[in-house]
């Protein structure tokens, strides 16, 4: 098993006629991820085509899933309209919604997640690089790539990966593939202040799935939803987990107000964070490349 | 986005909440004119305007102390206001090179009230967004003219919270509840809950990212009124609020920053020598970090988003170079999508085009990575290849630390 979705999901694709969706959508048609239908309001009717596959596009994400059957959507919408079609995929009752939109008003994500309470679909991101299950093929294909991240540096196997960055979860996911470990499910929860599925999320999900062994959780200052999901662990996780946190050297106070240090607390810095790490009995990667092995430094695979 | 002092309570004003009579000028020849607009009998406070708090503790770079002043005559006002215009102020928060005062605002200097202690009467309001829960909060404290971080670690009983359900909105009973508990009663009780309401309704109709007001006081007449004001706004949803866009000061703005901005780059300025181009925000900050931890010091953070095309790593390199600091720099790419042969490509074509001298190490990693080395290589340039994250920080640092 996998987390979240798996090699047979049914994808579809919000934005598909952008150059961004397009251009996303071929390549997981490219990965043999099952992308079924595209939804542009106002283009149903037309067909997306790729490498010899037609993808059908509608003008509602409710008439694509019951059309096609898919159950998942990646949301390449630009920013102004990225809200409303998060809500869609709540009002399709789809699975998951995986907002990839970066620069979303914090607004509309703070109306868009009190709207989330008690449906039944599940917002990754926004602002994120997705996920992806990898598949058993070569280079992983053949697995289920919802988002932007490159599939071939994936390789199948038994550790979860989460993370709130793009570029440094390939670095994590790529540090692994190289030392022969592969990935149960790596996922990109985004790296706004608002998002749907927290770190905490993720971890229970992995906690959970039998195929999942190891865990590499990913973090950065501010928030504190690192110390939240390092707290569970302790007290719940059955599973070695690695950590890293990137931000020991930014400068204080660039994002955060006068206020936002008060509701964050203390615990928001690098250090801090590194410190309740250790304290969890997480293994702490010391630098960025040292991730994949501060996982195997506790783990034998 | 932030804005002025000034700025912010002009729209205070438009959605109601109390300030104190002002006016905002940018040239000595205005200032009287300035000064006939308000009432002066009770003095009147001249106030620098710079992004920046810790102003009234602040020291001019000529020895004048302090970029806001009491005056209690309109000829004390000028003579302050003369004194502050042009000359550069440095705080707490403005680094040493401190920021140049290019406006003056002039209010009406309000009557403070008293406590039965003989404190002022000074309190705290602030309303930004509750991470942990994603509600917007409203924060407040009968501690104000402080620094909150102060009370919150001295005397947390002190700092009330509300959070309010974006489904509904600010409740009344909610407001009630801030002015309850900062412990007013009858007409300053109705001025809180009006003050509250109407401040929540411009932080949440302007896409404010944070709202605070300190001190918020009580004058000897029983009025409260918002007597400073910092407000920033979420940058997101700035494209629907051309209005607010217009406040933008580009004289508040790291020129550096806004020019990375031109080409789709995220750039923060540092102190230290060693420069990094990285694309992604989180790889690019832990390339910081990495360069820290093998004994160099990052000069700046630079995010060029998804990709790296030859004219944003030229673009970033000119900022780069701009910085007379920087000793030697480090480019981490890591090519998911694009092809490394393609970004190599425009890294040679930058280092070209801008001459440069300096040392520098590339690290690529990913699609067609075995090509864009090869690329490098037979460049003729001296660039550094590094095979991962540490081995390319560990050879900066050596190439910087050793000239």
């Amino acid at each position: 098993m996998s987390i979240l979705v798996k090699e047979d999901t049914r994808i579809l694709v919000q934005g598909i006629t952008g150059d961004f969706g397009a251009r996303h959508a071929r390549l997981s048609l490219d990965y043999g991820s099952q992308v079924v239908a595209g939804v542009t309001p106002g283009k149903g009717g037309q067909v997306f085509e790729h490498a010899g596959k037609k993808v059908p596009i509608f003008n509602t994400v409710a008439e694509a899933a019951k059309q096609t059957g898919a159950t998942v959507s990646a949301i390449f919408v630009p920013p102004p309209f990225a809200a409303d079609a998060i809500l869609e995929c709540f009002d399709a009752d789809l699975d998951l919604a995986v907002a990839i939109t970066e620069g979303i008003p914090v607004r509309d994500m703070v109306r868009a997640k009190r709207a989330m309470a008690g449906r039944r679909t599940r917002l990754i991101g926004p602002n994120c690089p997705g996920l992806v299950t990898p598949g058993r093929g070569d280079k992983s294909s053949g697995g289920c790539r919802i988002g932007i991240a490159p599939g071939y540096i994936h390789k199948r196997g038994n550790v979860g990966v989460v993370s709130r960055s793009g570029t440094l979860t390939y670095e994590a996911v790529w540090q692994l593939t190289c030392r022969g470990k592969g990935q149960s499910t790596c996922v990109g929860i985004g790296g706004d202040p608002v998002n749907g599925t927290s770190h905490l999320d993720v971890i229970k999900l992995f906690n959970d799935d039998p195929e999942t062994e190891a865990i590499i959780m990913i973090g950065e200052i501010g928030g504190n939803a690192e110390v939240e999901a390092a707290r569970w662990i302790k007290e719940h996780c059955k599973k070695p987990v690695a950590g890293f946190i990137a931000g020991a050297t930014a400068p204080a106070g660039r994002r955060m107000g006068h206020a936002g240090a008060v509701i964050g607390g203390a615990e928001d810095t690098a250090a801090a964070k590194i410190k309740i790490f250790q304290e969890c009995g997480i293994s702490v990667a010391v630098t960025p490349s040292d991730m994949a092995d501060a996982l195997l430094r506790i783990w034998k695979g | 986005m932030n804005i002025h002092e000034y700025q912010a309570k002009e729209l205070f004003a438009q959605f109601g909440v109390a300030v104190p009579k002002g006016v905002a000028v940018k040239s000595a020849a205005e200032f009287e004119g300035a000064l006939a607009k308000i009432d002066t009998a009770g003095g009147i406070m001249v106030k620098s305007q710079i992004h920046a708090g810790g102003r009234g503790k602040g020291t001019f770079t000529d020895g004048f102390k302090g970029g806001v002043k009491f005056s209690p005559t309109k000829e004390k006002a000028l003579e302050n206001a003369k004194a502050m215009l042009g000359n550069t102020l440095v705080t707490a928060q403005t680094g040493e090179a401190g920021r140049k005062v290019q406006t003056i605002y002039f209010t009406e200097a309000a009557n403070l009230g008293k406590r039965p202690d003989g404190r002022d009467d000074e309190y705290y309001l602030a309303i930004l967004l509750d991470r942990a829960t994603s509600f917007p909060v409203i924060v407040a404290s009968t501690e104000g003219g402080m620094e909150i971080e102060h009370v919150a670690h001295h005397t947390p009983e002190k700092i009330f919270k509300v959070h309010v359900d974006p489904a509904v909105g600010l409740q009344a009973f909610q407001a009630r509840q801030i002015a309850f508990s900062l412990g007013f009663s009858g007409d300053l009780f109705k001025q809180c809950v009006t003050l509250v309401t109407k401040l929540y309704q411009f932080y949440w109709e302007k896409d404010c990212a944070m709202v605070e007001v300190n001190p918020l006081l009580v004058t000897k007449e029983g009025k409260l009124l918002a007597l400073d004001a910092k407000v920033s706004f979420d940058d997101n949803a700035l494209f629907r609020h051309p209005d607010v866009v217009a406040l933008r000061d580009l004289n508040e703005e790291d020129a550096k920053e806004i020019e990375a901005s031109k080409f789709g780059l995220s750039y923060i300025a540092l102190d230290g020598n060693i420069a990094c181009l990285v694309n992604g925000a989180g790889l690019a900050m832990s390339t910081m970090d990495i360069i820290q931890h093998f004994g160099g010091s990052p000069a700046n953070f630079l995010d060029v988003g998804g990709g790296a095309t030859k004219d944003q790593v030229t673009a970033a390199f000119k900022i780069i170079l701009g910085d007379a600091n920087v000793k030697g720099i480090l480019v981490n790419i890591f090519g998911g999508i694009m092809d490394c042969n393609v970004i190599a490509t425009g890294i040679i074509e930058a280092v070209k085009e801008t001459g440069l001298k300096l040392p520098l190490v590339v690290r690529l990693e990913g699609n067609n990575v075995e090509a864009g080395k090869a690329t490098l290589a037979a460049s003729g340039l001296t660039i550094v290849s590094g095979d991962s994250m540490a081995d390319a920080a560990q050879k900066i640092v050596k190439l910087v630390n050793n000239k």
